[in-house]
């Protein structure tokens, strides 16, 4: 296991884990985490399904019930109020009003946060969803519901934004153009935690974790992940993890 | 809390509500037409020397449909609320657990308070029910029967876990209720037993305030009307501790 990168300066990362120990049903998710998020840049939490990922994005967004450990979010215990409105948070399936319109659901979530209209039409323009901001989401395709999700979250310009599979299912042109969109809110400071399991979308990350059996194999760059495995592609350093973590 | 954060919730369920006219429709033409039926019932039977059946019988049976309605609508509803994900993406949020409940609370209130006057209204008038202590104390009545099924259906949706269950929440909590509440026999005389257990259904209170309005005694009504609003108070609140922001 590659030993990852401490943050000398207290504060500096936007998310900070120590021995973090969630069960779930009677099984031990995740048996101990530590982990450092740094803030203002992209990480990519990489890794099979069940592999613990949810678990985790759900400890850090306040909405899991934790065994121990403690979980750090922009400097206050995860779920604390005031980090209500400074984290945007996506689930893995579209949660949004399937018989509201695309408009209507990030204006419901907009006043959550105190967002009126404007934001809400510079959402949309962000998602690419305003030539059907007025249909029901119930007729949008797979992907325009998951966008519409993530405009959900988008819409109260949050500090950190934690994504369950934000690309699922998408095809390679909205891919890019959503990895676009994670890029230009990097660079205007915002954190994102981005989980995938399609390991392609490791060389879009700045770091990566790979969690596996609730357990991280390495959380690096990916550039040093490749040169630590001998690999030179996502995939095959995952199987190098892998192997290196059996043996 | 927070009474901007509790409207939003409470528009956004109305818009739910507008965009789907069928339920619409359901929960405000057919309790009318359920007390159209049960007048229309009785139109060739004999009438005893106690007066009409529908004036006697009517108004203790009218309560149970705007209850049964809502408390099924409004389960289901809350239900899918939480099955979707959409309530741990506002449990993250600032929206508070009282928000979520009153707002929903406050919109199905609304169509419950509709649905119960137009009941009422279409009771007294088109259909002639008499009531001499004033046809708007039993609107109150009726109104409080909505509300009850309304916060009922919130606390139903705590216990469902799937639409499924949900639907079958509703013989548990409402057919006891009927067989209870002194629709068959005075509450007084059921074995102590069931008389003790029928004093906590708040159907009991609903009929012990239309048999006083019944009897001419307008005034009477308020100790059970004051015993349903506790009943409906009591069962948002405990809606809203089922709420939880962190789950399993």
């Amino acid at each position: 296991m590659i030993p990852h990168m401490k943050n000398s300066e207290a504060g500096a990362a936007a998310i900070s884990i120590r021995a973090l120990h969630v069960i779930r049903g009677g099984i031990e998710v995740l048996p101990h985490i530590d982990l450092d998020v740094p803030r203002g840049q992209i990480v990519g939490l990489l890794g099979p399904s069940g592999g613990g990922k949810t678990t985790l994005m759900r400890a850090i967004v306040g909405a899991q019930i934790v065994a121990g450990g403690s979980v750090e979010v922009l400097g206050h215990p995860a779920g604390s109020p005031t980090l209500r409105s400074r984290i945007g948070y996506v689930t893995q399936a579209p949660s949004v009003y399937l018989d509201l319109t695309a408009r209507e659901n990030i204006a419901y979530f907009a006043k959550t946060v105190g967002v009126g209209a404007d934001g809400v039409a510079a959402t949309l323009e962000h998602i690419g969803l305003n030539d059907t901001a007025n249909r029901p989401v119930s007729n949008l395709s797979d992907g325009q519901r998951s966008r519409v999700s993530l405009g959900a979250a988008l819409v109260g310009d949050p500090e950190l934004l934690v994504l369950d599979e934000p690309t699922v299912g998408l095809d390679p042109v909205l891919r890019r153009d959503l990895w676009d969109l994670f890029h230009t809110l990097r660079d205007a400071g915002k954190t994102l935690l981005v989980s995938s399991h399609v390991m392609d979308e490791a060389r879009r990350c700045d770091r990566l974790v790979v969690l596996r059996h609730g357990t991280i194999l390495a959380d690096d760059t990916f550039a040093h992940i490749l040169a630590d495995t001998g690999t030179d592609n996502a995939d095959a350093a995952f199987l190098a993890l892998t192997d290196r973590n059996a043996a | 809390m927070s009474l901007s954060l509790t409207w939003n919730t409470a528009q956004r369920v109305l818009l739910q509500l507008r965009r789907d006219p069928r339920t619409l429709v359901m929960l405000i033409v057919l309790p009318p037409g359920l007390t159209w039926l049960f007048q229309y019932l009785f139109a060739e039977a004999p009438v005893p020397p106690t007066g009409p059946i529908f004036n006697t019988i009517g108004p203790r049976i009218m309560g149970l449909f705007p209850l049964i309605l809502m408390f099924l609508i409004t389960s289901i509803t809350m239900l899918r609320e939480r099955l979707s994900g959409t309530l741990e993406r506002l449990m993250v949020g600032p929206t508070g657990k009282a928000d979520v409940i009153l707002g929903y609370a406050l919109a199905f209130g609304l169509v419950a308070t509709v649905q119960a006057i137009a009941m009422t209204a279409w009771s007294v008038w088109p259909l002639g029910l008499e009531i001499a202590a004033g046809p708007w104390r039993l609107g109150v009545v009726m109104v409080l029967d909505a509300l009850v099924g309304t916060a009922l259906g919130l606390l139903a949706s705590a216990i469902a876990r799937t639409e499924f269950q949900a639907v079958q929440m509703m013989p548990l909590a409402i057919i006891p209720q009927l067989l209870l509440a002194g629709l068959f026999i005075d509450r007084t005389d059921m074995p102590k037993a069931l008389e003790y257990f029928s004093d906590v259904l708040p159907i009991s209170y609903s009929i012990d305030a239309v048999n006083s309005l019944l009897a001419g005694d307008g005034g009477a009504i308020l100790a059970p009307v004051a015993i349903l609003v506790v009943f409906i108070a009591v069962s948002l609140v405990l809606g809203a501790m089922t709420l939880r922001r962190r789950t399993a």
